[in-house]
């Protein structure tokens, strides 16, 4: 009997694996890819030949180790670090159980999220941070003899500004709800959790080992997006007067125009460093290996 | 021999019996439970029966705790568990859509509720082994839903349903989503676990032929009522209601009138079965193996088609007021009635049932 139905099993995997065959390659395909690599290597390529090739020196890395060597570098990176490890977390806190609600309970209001944290896409940051200036110099005057005056304060310290964390978690809303969306699309959650509840799992135990592990592609998407937008932001936190990673690449890079672009390659590298790092951290392969 | 573990832990457990009490339960202007009254008896394979939308899935979720009445009452051994959480209910279920984990493999599947009940790591991993080995994929332990078939996925599903040894199992139209053939054997083997482990079981279903083959009896549900629940044998012999008639198996009408508890049909004379309806006119329902065709020049019948079904072959009659009527025929008799040959049809002097003209 059983094994009668696993040679059922073994006819309909190789039926599958015959429709899933891959449609052979065909050349526009390397065109294409020729034609986007062009596109993104040749600029690059002549940043870094532009920034080691000095004329009448032959190849350096000067401008590399001034860098470095320059003042604020490791603070301002670190605190771009920081600011975006806090932000993935509170966006994420934020809107995980929020969308597994919305998916469980009302599905209804699922147009009506969406469009909320599209918001700030059609905001410009401009009008964002003008509106923010505005509420943080409008606050201390009002509110000087009341204990929230501290918080006013305290959420501008320049050590670790965390207004900047409240502005980049609403800026990162809407990529936050469109990876999380996709992840949740590809499954069902309804079902997950019930076979959760049915196994004896209450509620926040149903979510932890039933939803969370099969959104683990939606989190690193929403953390990848998230931890670009925070890097590269510059608007807001220049405005503020703070000055994370972008704004001191600005800063500094303003005289020298070797060093400017130079400054440029090396943001780059970082960022897929540290894309390629949270990619390593999170993928390792769910489909583990079997004998 | 791991079965055996299996079914001595199993029968230490007595069997649940579950009754519904007056379940109502609306989705706004749609009522899909309307007062509903069923009990499945202790150890039982109990079919709900009936047409898509009618609320079979509404009233297994109440037994699971996923969904609650607006009014009536849920009881488990006499116990109310309306109130109850799902968690805590003690019932395993599988479900109609795949729904193992995708993240863990079969055997962690199986082992999920285990974890959740903090069983040590080695007793789960053996315990979980044991109930693959029962629902015949002890070799597919490591492998990940994506690597199996539906069929074998519902396996893992039922494994997992029955590792806590619940009191009641639930199953959730669990073979519609596979093909004919594993859907035979499967729904072979289910039976078969569920009298081995002698659980009671609710096993929801559109397919009659899956709850008459299957089921000790089977409750036929009609718009979120009770209809009919007894056993297969009399649900198909002896319908109580023209739903019912027609649901299970298949029912020809043919028109007749009633006059003082007999039928006219066929230019025969029948009793009644059951409360003859209040008008005159009336169809009488007969089943394909009850009705009897010969051929017969003067005939005013005549044949319009035949299925062969094998030793049977279902002969289509169109009578002379237009209405066809399914008769089946020993095969060799049917091979002398080819389409358009002139036929009479009579029936056997039994009561008969008859229903309201639609
Ligand atoms: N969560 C729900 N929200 C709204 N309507 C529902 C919901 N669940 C079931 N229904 C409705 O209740 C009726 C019965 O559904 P269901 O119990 O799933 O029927 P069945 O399983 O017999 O096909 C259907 O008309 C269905 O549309
Ligand atoms: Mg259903």
């Amino acid at each position: 009997m059983a094994r009668s139905m696993n040679t059922a099993a073994r006819s309909t995997n190789a039926s599958a694996r015959s429709t899933n065959r891959s449609v052979p390659v065909r050349p526009w395909r390397g065109l294409v890819l020729a034609g986007a690599a062009l596109y993104f290597l040749v600029p690059l390529a002549a940043s870094v030949i532009f920034t080691v090739d000095v004329p009448g020196e032959g190849v350096t890395f000067d401008a590399y180790t001034q860098i470095f060597g320059t003042d604020g570098f490791v603070s301002s990176l670190l605190l771009s670090l920081e600011l975006a490890a806090a932000t993935i977390a509170i966006v994420l806190l934020l809107m995980v159980p929020a969308m597994v609600a919305l998916r469980l309970g009302a599905p209804k209001l699922r147009p009506v999220v969406e469009v909320v944290c599209s918001l700030p896409l059609v905001v410009p940051p401009i009008a964002f941070v003008a509106g923010i200036g505005t509420v943080l110099k409008w606050g201390p005057e009002h509110l000087s003899r009341t204990p929230l005056f501290q918080t006013f304060t305290a959420i501008q310290n320049p050590d670790f500004p965390f207004v900047l964390v409240l502005a980049y978690v609403v800026m990162a809303l809407p990529f936050v709800y469109r990876a999380l969306d996709a992840g949740l699309r590809a499954m069902d959650v309804r079902t997950l959790v019930e076979a959760a509840r049915s196994c004896g799992a209450g509620w926040p135990q149903a979510l932890v080992r039933a939803v969370l592990p099969n959104l683990r592609g939606a989190l690193l998407n929403a953390s990848f997006l998230t931890l670009a937008l925070v890097l590269g932001e510059f608007t807001v936190a220049q405005l503020l007067g703070f000055q994370p990673f972008a704004v001191w690449i600005v800063n500094v890079s303003g005289s020298q125009a070797q060093l400017s672009v130079a400054v440029s390659v090396l943001s780059l590298l970082v960022t897929w460093a540290l894309l390629l790092a949270l990619a390593g951290f999170g993928g390792r392969s769910r489909t583990a290996p079997r004998g | 021999m791991t079965v055996t573990t299996l079914l001595e832990k199993a029968t230490d457990t007595e069997a649940a019996t579950v009754e519904f009490r007056g379940l109502r339960r609306e989705f706004g202007p749609t009522v899909a439970l309307d007062g509903l009254d069923l009990t499945a008896r202790p150890g039982e394979l109990l079919a709900l029966l009936g047409p898509s939308g009618c609320g079979k899935t509404t009233a297994l979720r109440m037994l699971a705790g996923f969904e609650h009445p607006d009014s009536g009452e849920v009881l488990v051994d006499g116990e109310d568990v309306t109130r109850v959480p799902a968690h805590r209910r003690d019932a395993g279920m599988v479900f109609q859509s795949y729904s193992l984990f995708p993240h863990l493999s079969a055997l962690d599947n199986v082992a999920f509720g285990l974890r959740m009940r903090k069983v040590r790591t080695a007793e789960r991993r053996s315990r979980a082994a044991e109930l693959l080995e029962l629902v015949g994929l002890g070799d597919k332990g490591g492998s990940f839903p994506h690597q199996l078939s539906g069929g074998q996925q519902q396996r893992v599903a039922l494994a997992r349903a029955l590792a806590l040894r619940p009191r009641v199992l639930l199953l959730d139209e669990p073979l519609s989503a596979l093909d004919a053939k594993v859907r035979l054997n499967l729904r072979e083997e289910i039976r078969r676990l569920q009298q081995e482990l002698g659980i009671t079981t609710l096993f929801v279903t559109h397919d009659q032929e899956e709850a008459l083959s299957m089921a000790d009896r089977v409750a036929v549900m009609r718009a979120g009522q009770l209809e009919q629940c007894a056993a297969p044998a009399e649900l198909y012999g002896r319908p109580a209601t023209a739903f019912v008639a027609e649901f299970v198996g298949t029912m020809s009408r043919i028109p007749g009138q009633v006059a003082g508890g007999t039928v006219e049909v066929l230019g025969q004379r029948l009793p009644v079965d059951g409360e003859a309806p209040a008008a005159a006119e009336v169809d009488v329902l007969v089943r394909p193996e009850a009705v009897r065709v010969k051929a017969e020049d003067a005939g005013d019948a005549r044949v319009v088609s035949s299925a062969f079904l094998g030793a049977a072959t279902r002969v289509t009659v169109r009578l002379a007021d237009g209405t066809e009527v399914k008769a089946d025929l020993p095969t060799h008799e049917a091979a002398a009635l080819g389409a358009g040959s002139a036929v009479t049809l009579s029936l056997p002097e039994r009561p008969v049932l008859v229903a309201e003209r639609v």
